[in-house]
């Protein structure tokens, strides 16, 4: 019997990789091509004919899943699921650990996390902050050829690039705080990540301040007095209203997230 | 593509990517796993798929490629329930039965990774699924109760409870 299903896909092509080359191979320069990651945020778009690409490239089968450790150097390849992250050091382990429901993370991916578009209605790529706040790099494939940058950068082109890995260094320190979620369904609505390195230098990242995570260039300056960053924190954003704050609420609680992972920060040796 | 639903091989027309739900449903005729959201948002939709909860609403058909999946129809039968659908029925953990079947494939793989009845693991393993009519409560004692490998006579369930005795009459 066909299928009544509401996918309309009959016109998209459906690229199934078994290799990172063939991957991106197959992505190319990205004209028309939809990546499809776990598909927790592309399937139900796809089902609803929001989305109708030309072409789908599903990333299961194509080798890009797994974390390798080399002397702290910790590289983790775009289609590993959330739940294999929920082990990592803080803050990126107890970030992974906050999304969604064990369901979701167990198929939902780094890289579908890292490129989650504007939402309609909430932003909800809550690893970009982690990821920011450790100084992480991404290689990414598309026009021009494989391509390693930081996190930031990719983040700006990210629509046209397909991810293939994210690595960085594991802090000396690291820590999360996030807003409590009513129910696993909700997003985040604010979070902050903190990280110091060898070196001791801080970085700061928020997500939930705008579409996607940004870094908190004013309060790390100010990282030594947790008070003063805390609102030196509100010179770095511009937050929204959406479906799950408004802006107000958000620029009374940076303040607190920020002097959180602050403190906690001081107190890992 | 080919999947194996509750042991039976099945040869998939549907497109690569249809949601797994869909070709249950539709081309399969299996309606066990219910269509609440079809977003990711309910968890009515859950199945096992190689022993794993998933939300079959959000899994291409060619992601489930190969594997063997696991719907309610696939737990236990009328005449034989699995013990989570006994402690299901036994707690009063339904209603009116939408959620239940993702409620259950879910339990179930929480019970069998070695859950135990500690209330706020079993809150965490069903953290992704609506109930509108239970309340919860009555879902995480049945999940509970199954993880202390309680039985239940339900011949003997509702007997000298649940009773409604009316007394009075005409003055
Ligand atoms: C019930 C529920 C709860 C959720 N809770 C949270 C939450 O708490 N926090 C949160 O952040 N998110 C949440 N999400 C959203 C989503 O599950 C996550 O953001 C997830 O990590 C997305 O990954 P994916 O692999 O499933 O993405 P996909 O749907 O596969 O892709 C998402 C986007 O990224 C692109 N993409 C995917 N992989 C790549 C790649 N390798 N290179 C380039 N582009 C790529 C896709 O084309 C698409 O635009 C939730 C979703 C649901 C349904
Ligand atoms: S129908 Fe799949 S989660 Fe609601
Ligand atoms: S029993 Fe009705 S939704 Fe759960």
């Amino acid at each position: 019997m066909a299928t009544a299903s509401l996918a309309g896909t009959a016109a998209t092509e459906v690229l199934r990789p078994t290799s990172e080359a063939e991957a991106v191979e197959a992505f190319g320069d990205g004209d028309g091509v939809l990546v499809v990651g776990g598909g927790t945020i592309v399937v139900p778009d796809l089902t609803y004919r929001r989305l109708r690409p030309a072409k789908a490239l599903l990333l299961k089968d194509a080798g890009l899943s797994g974390i390798e450790n080399e002397g702290g150097r910790v590289t983790i390849g775009a289609a590993t699921p959330l739940a294999a992250l929920v082990d990592l050091p803080a803050p990126i382990g107890p970030c992974a650990a906050n999304i969604g429901d064990r369901e979701i993370r167990g198929v939902a991916t780094v890289g579908g996390n890292l490129c989650a578009g504007e939402g309609y209605e909430a932003p909800r790529g809550d690893l970009q902050g982690p990821f920011l706040a450790v100084g992480a790099t991404v290689r990414s494939a598309g026009a021009g050829g494989i391509e390693e940058e930081p996190l930031e950068s990719f983040l700006e082109r990210r629509r046209s690039r397909l991810a293939l890995s994210i690595s960085f260094q594991t802090p000396a320190a690291g820590a999360f705080a996030a807003l409590d979620r009513p129910h696993t369904h909700d997003y985040t609505a604010l979070a902050v990540s903190g990280a110091r390195g060898a070196d001791g230098t801080i970085r700061l990242a928020a997500t939930g301040v705008g579409w996607w995570g940004v870094r908190l260039p004013s309060a790390e300056a100010a990282a030594d007095d947790p008070e003063a960053a805390g609102r030196a924190a509100l010179e770095d954003v511009d937050p929204q209203d959406d479906a799950l704050a408004s802006a107000w609420y958000r620029r009374k609680v940076l303040p607190v997230l920020v002097r959180t992972v602050l403190t906690e920060l001081e107190g890992v040796a | 593509m080919n999947i194996v639903v509750n042991g039976t091989a099945h040869a998939i027309e549907s497109g690569p990517l249809t949601p797994l739900l869909d070709v249950l449903r539709e081309e399969l005729e299996i309606t066990g796993p219910k269509a609440g959201c079809h977003q990711g948002g309910c968890g009515a939709c859950t199945v096992l798929v190689d022993g794993e909860p998933r939300r079959s609403c959000l899994l291409p058909v060619a992601y489930a490629d190969g594997a063997e999946i696991t719907t309610v129809e696939g737990l236990g039968t009328p005449e034989s329930l699995a013990p989570i659908q006994q402690a299901f029925v036994h707690h009063y953990a339904a209603q009116c039965g939408f959620c239940t079947s993702g409620m259950l494939l879910a339990a179930q793989a929480y019970l069998d990774g070695g859950g135990t009845d500690d209330p706020e693991a079993i809150q965490e393993a069903l953290g992704g699924h609506v109930c509108r009519c239970t309340g919860y409560a009555k879902i995480v004692d049945a999940v509970a109760a199954a993880a202390r490998g309680e039985s239940f006579d339900l011949t003997q369930t509702a007997v000298g409870k649940y009773t409604t005795v009316t007394t009075g009459g005409a003055t």
